[in-house]
């Protein structure tokens, strides 16, 4: 192949349009080159005989004049063993690696692979000569850490190969031969244990997509109890900046119930993927019982890293994400926050001079995140097994305001809708998910009638609350001020949650159930309460009590304990339990 | 190598254009105008068409001026000789003294590589209770400082220059009166700090883009610094102008405006700042605190908004004093468990004792009546605001706790305040 190459004719911020004689594709990647370095950028749009592109760097020192050279190929993620624990930024280059080589900054120009060449796996082949394969059906495997990682076809070969020969069990690189396939008409290819994948389009080499039905545990009684996601399935946060979306997110990377965790830091804060460097390593996962890091992939475009590639991280993590689902693994991809995601792409389309759509948004926002959330599912695998990609994307509406752009178009796809408000936040109720407005089209872990039972007192209690507001205290009788303050106090012990206590922040879905019936026993029930200083002081020292029960291990002999006292104050407050809790908690037996 | 070129094509605020080859992106000019000498940037290259930005303004430009080109991107002396110095936004003297040319350093520089930061976990103290005990200021932390027009959040900055625990302070004026900038130079020289402290500032007279060029000046100078082991604290004020300055370029560049009329990259051009923020893994830090002001106390206004999304949290000055709800620092449970012991309860409970307060002032003024709680709360919450709020209070954070117990003792009994009996009976104060 000749080498396809360009000359640059204007600058404009990040978007540099370049005079080609060629053949140029669109979104492919090519190279400009200033002074020693080589810019990598990728064709947007072409006109004519100018290609216009993205440069993924900062492009001060580029003139007019300057050579550029198109590869011809799409921006891809090297896919193989030896992806897990790493931190890349948004075009796949291991940050440590850059680290060695460019010291305390990320000077531009400077590119690395994102798997390392030099180091060994062992493969031990699983097919056999003379087997019929397709793309997506694997040859053999390698252990990375806890995972039996498959060898695949590449997803990239179309059609029907033989094998011709595979290596024997042993050591290999990941750029080291590892097979021979032959084709319909009998040429050879050569495979080895990576290959390349354009991140923008979606693998699909399964044999059938699922409807996502399992519920993915998230620890959060909140989340899982009232607003649950399905592993498969979508969600997402939008919530004003201070409201603890990055802390929801952290935690759910910590306990939730899935192989394999990818962070995609978008335009966020270096100092969070920071904390998330320093602690992982740190922490066990409870499923394996080895470091939280090793079933983590960190793929971070903060906010002070060129746009361009900000806008190729989500797509890097994705891909990452349903490599491993092609394993039969469960994956759980968080974006935070796709509204910088978004705004990378209005950024792009206003120097492209676009005509701008809403709040000078483009015009494709919708289908683009539609696409993206389109990502995620459950997946039948053509080896009978399953697997799942679930993506949570944290938005940052402008003012915290819902009825922006980016917020509306990703409610329109996702499966639930976890949204944070200030008032919570600001009463430092966290996690601050407001449960009057969210909702979820998942199952939740609990049964949906006790829910339903539990959430009704909540809507009834914020009525009251509200009412109460105006007419004060004195003007509420006490029956009323009786379910605000059962309102209050199941708002204080379920839907609140310290994620920094490891017991407490690690709700499982048993305990969830076990809580349950508790709250339905308890606030199903009335009491002999006289006065309203009565009820408050009742309420808040059964409130005392049940926190004191969160915090101890589930079924340890202090759980026992703690909740032999919350009964006995239920005796001593004669409760009677009421006929719809009732048929309620024995529905549930 | 230097190109002149003695054809101004167009004149468009402070935007000219020129016909030039082999001119670079970002690349600095100089023009010889009848006024005397400025700087411009390349800002946008179309063919020989080559769009600069004027740092001085387009006033009194002539299409027969000589723009030369200098080869080399903006950049800005760094030395010792740095300390104690005032410049402007094209990095020229301001001061008496000589204009410096050694060790010239380009500005707005690539970002830190995040696996060569380290997570920030020391205390700067600024000897303000509202900071040091309630939202705690951490080395490497960005923090911007919500204000409306009228507050004094000037002051307040100038405070923390003279008392904050840095090796290095660098002072960024935006749009400054010029009345500041003179207060600012005063309170700096009388409270001996003069000495420790870098100046760019460009008041409210000068042309707007050297209003833009003041934070990438101010932050290069910082890391600098900090790249020699040194704890680096960059004050600026006001950011609201800096992004005022940007909206104003963008719309004279005929850029789609995206929300009130600032660029779609407001978002990036602000966090590409802040980040600079930062504690380098076996070497110094750079500490960022901001003033913000919200035009019209309007948090969702687009300028304070996306500076919420970039920073470790927000100090909020209304009514002369930093308030404890809006406040907040994201990154103080790093450091104030390793303070004192009752740190963090004390910083707790008296918070949430001093919200029951501002309930109990509410139904006060709706004509409730008020028990014999609301009257102990009544009191706490004027002991607070008046011994512990107000601005211009200046305790160590161990003074700040002492006082803190000694508020609590004089208005309420010990098992009223909710802190674990263990703590108030070491630290009850005996009457």
């Amino acid at each position: 192949m000749t080498a396809n190459k360009g000359k640059v004719v204007s600058i404009n911020g990040n978007l540099v349009s370049v005079k080609f004689e060629n053949n140029v594709s669109m979104n492919e990647i090519c190279y400009v080159n200033v002074d020693d370095t080589k810019l990598k950028s990728e064709v947007i749009r072409i006109r004519g005989n100018i290609a216009q592109i993205q440069v993924y760097e900062m492009t001060g020192g580029i003139k007019c004049g300057d050579d550029v050279d198109f590869t011809g190929e799409m921006l891809s993620a090297q896919l193989g063993p030896g992806l897990l624990g790493q931190i890349y930024d948004g075009l796949q280059n291991p940050l440590p690696v850059l680290a060695e080589q460019a010291g305390w900054f990320l000077e531009r120009g400077i590119y690395a692979d994102g798997l390392d060449s030099e180091k060994k796996w062992e493969f031990t082949p699983t097919a056999k000569i003379g087997d019929v394969l397709r793309a997506g059906e694997y040859i053999g495997t390698v252990l990375e850490g806890p995972f039996t990682h498959k060898i695949f076809i590449p997803f990239n070969l179309l059609g029907i190969y033989t094998l011709k020969s595979v290596a024997e069990k042993g050591e290999y690189t990941v750029n080291e031969e590892i097979a021979v396939l032959t084709d319909g008409r009998g040429r050879e290819i050569s495979v080895s244990m990576s290959f390349k994948w354009p991140v923008k389009r979606a693998i699909k080499c399964y044999s059938e997509r699922l409807a996502p039905v399992e519920t993915m545990e998230t620890k959060v009684r909140l989340i899982d109890s009232f607003f649950p996601v399905a592993k498969g399935g979508t969600y997402c946060t939008p919530g004003p900046f201070g409201a603890g979306k990055t802390v929801l997110q952290h935690t759910t990377s910590k306990y939730a119930d899935v192989d394999i965790v990818i962070i995609a830091a978008c335009g966020e804060r270096a100092g969070e993927v920071v904390e998330t460097l320093t602690e992982f390593p740190e922490l066990t996962d409870p499923k394996t019982g080895r470091s939280l890091m090793e079933r983590t992939i960190i793929v971070c475009n903060t906010s002070s890293m060129p746009v361009a590639s900000r806008e190729a991280s989500v797509y890097t993590a994705v891909t990452l994400a349903e490599y491993y689902r092609q394993m039969g693994l469960n994956v759980l991809m968080l974006a935070d926050s796709t509204s910088r995601w978004a705004q990378a792409m209005r950024e792009m389309s206003g120097r492209l001079e676009e005509i701008p759509g809403e709040e000078a948004f483009p015009a494709y926002l919708e289908s683009y995140i539609a696409a993206f959330y389109e990502r995620a599912g459950c997946v039948l695998l053509s080896d009978g097994s399953k697997g799942s990609v679930t993506i949570g994307g944290t938005v940052s509406p402008a003012g915290g305001n819902f009825e922006e752009p980016v917020t509306q178009a990703t409610l329109k796809v996702v499966g639930a809708f976890h949204g944070l408000s200030r008032e919570r936040s600001d009463a430092r109720k966290y996690p601050a998910i407001d449960p009057l407005i969210s909702w979820s089209k998942y199952k939740p872990v609990t049964d949906p009638a006790k829910s339903g039972f539990c959430k009704n007192i909540l809507l009834h209690g914020d009525e009251i609350g509200s009412m109460m507001k105006v007419v004060g205290e004195d003007g509420t009788s006490i029956e009323d001020y009786i379910i605000y303050l059962k309102a209050e106090m199941l708002d204080a012990v379920y839907l609140q949650q310290n994620s920094f206590d490891s017991v407490e922040a690690n709700c499982t879905k048993e305990r969830q159930r076990y809580v349950t019936d508790k709250l339905v026993y308890i606030l199903g029930s009335e009491y002999s309460l006289d006065s309203k200083d009565d009820a408050r002081s009742f309420f808040n020292r059964m409130r005392q009590k049940f926190i004191d029960w969160n915090y101890t291990e589930f079924e340890s002999e202090a759980f026992v304990k703690a909740e032999a006292e919350i009964d006995k104050m239920y005796v001593d407050g004669h409760g009677r339990l009421s006929r719809e809790a009732e048929l309620l908690l024995k529905g549930g037996e | 190598m230097n190109k002149v070129f003695n054809k101004i094509e167009s004149i468009t605020g402070n935007v000219i254009t020129v016909k030039a080859q082999g001119i670079r992106y970002n690349e600095l000019a100089q023009i010889n105008t009848r006024f005397g000498k400025s700087l411009a940037q390349v800002n946008k290259i179309d063919g020989d068409i080559v769009s600069l930005q004027v740092f001085a303004g387009g006033q009194g430009i002539s299409t027969g001026d000589e723009v030369r080109f200098l080869g080399h991107e903006m950049r800005v002396s760094f030395s010792d000789d740095l300390l104690g110095r005032i410049f402007n936004g094209s990095g020229e003297p301001r001061d008496k003294g000589p204009a410096l040319t050694d060790n010239m350093k380009p500005i707005g520089g690539p970002s830190v590589n995040p696996t060569k930061r380290i997570l920030a976990n020391r205390m700067m103290r600024t000897n303000i209770p509202m900071i040091d005990m309630f939202n705690t200021l951490v080395v490497s932390q960005k923090l911007p400082i919500f204000s409306i027009s009228g507050e004094p959040y000037n002051q307040l900055l100038a405070r923390i220059a003279l008392q904050a625990e840095a090796d290095v302070i660098v002072l960024g004026g935006m749009g400054l009166k010029y009345d500041d900038f003179l207060y600012f130079k005063e309170e700096l020289s009388n409270g001996g700090a003069l000495s420790k402290t870098v100046m760019f500032i460009h008041t409210a007279s000068d042309p707007t883009v050297e209003c833009m060029i003041i934070p990438d000046m101010a932050l290069a100078v910082a890391e600098q610094f900090a790249l020699q082991n040194k704890d680096v604290l960059v004050l600026l004020t006001d950011m609201t102008n800096f992004a005022d300055a940007m909206k104003e370029i963008a719309i004279t560049q005929e850029q789609v405006p995206s929300n009130r009329g600032y660029p779609g990259d407001l978002y990036s051009q602000l966090a590409s700042r802040y980040e600079k923020a930062v504690d380098f893994d076996s070497s110094g830090s750079v500490t960022v605190l901001a003033v913000t002001t919200m035009p019209g106390d309007d948090v969702t206004h687009p300028v304070p908004d996306n500076t919420g999304y970039i920073t470790e949290g927000q100090y909020y000055l209304k009514g002369g004093r930093i308030e404890p709800f809006g406040s907040l620092s994201r990154l103080k449970q790093n450091v104030n468990s390793k303070t004192r012991k009752d740190h963090r309860i004390l910083m707790d409970s008296m918070i949430r004792l001093y919200s029951s307060y501002k309930e109990t002032l509410e139904k006060k003024n709706m004509g409730f009546s008020m028990n014999r709680w609301d009257e102990k709360l009544l009191k706490y919450g004027q002991l607070f605001e008046n011994k512990l709020m107000d601005l211009s209070v200046n305790l160590t954070l161990e003074e700040s706790l002492d006082l803190g117990w000694q508020i609590l003792a004089d208005c309420f009994q010990k098992d009223e305040t909710g802190i674990k009996s263990d703590l108030t009976d070491e630290f009850w104060p005996v009457k």
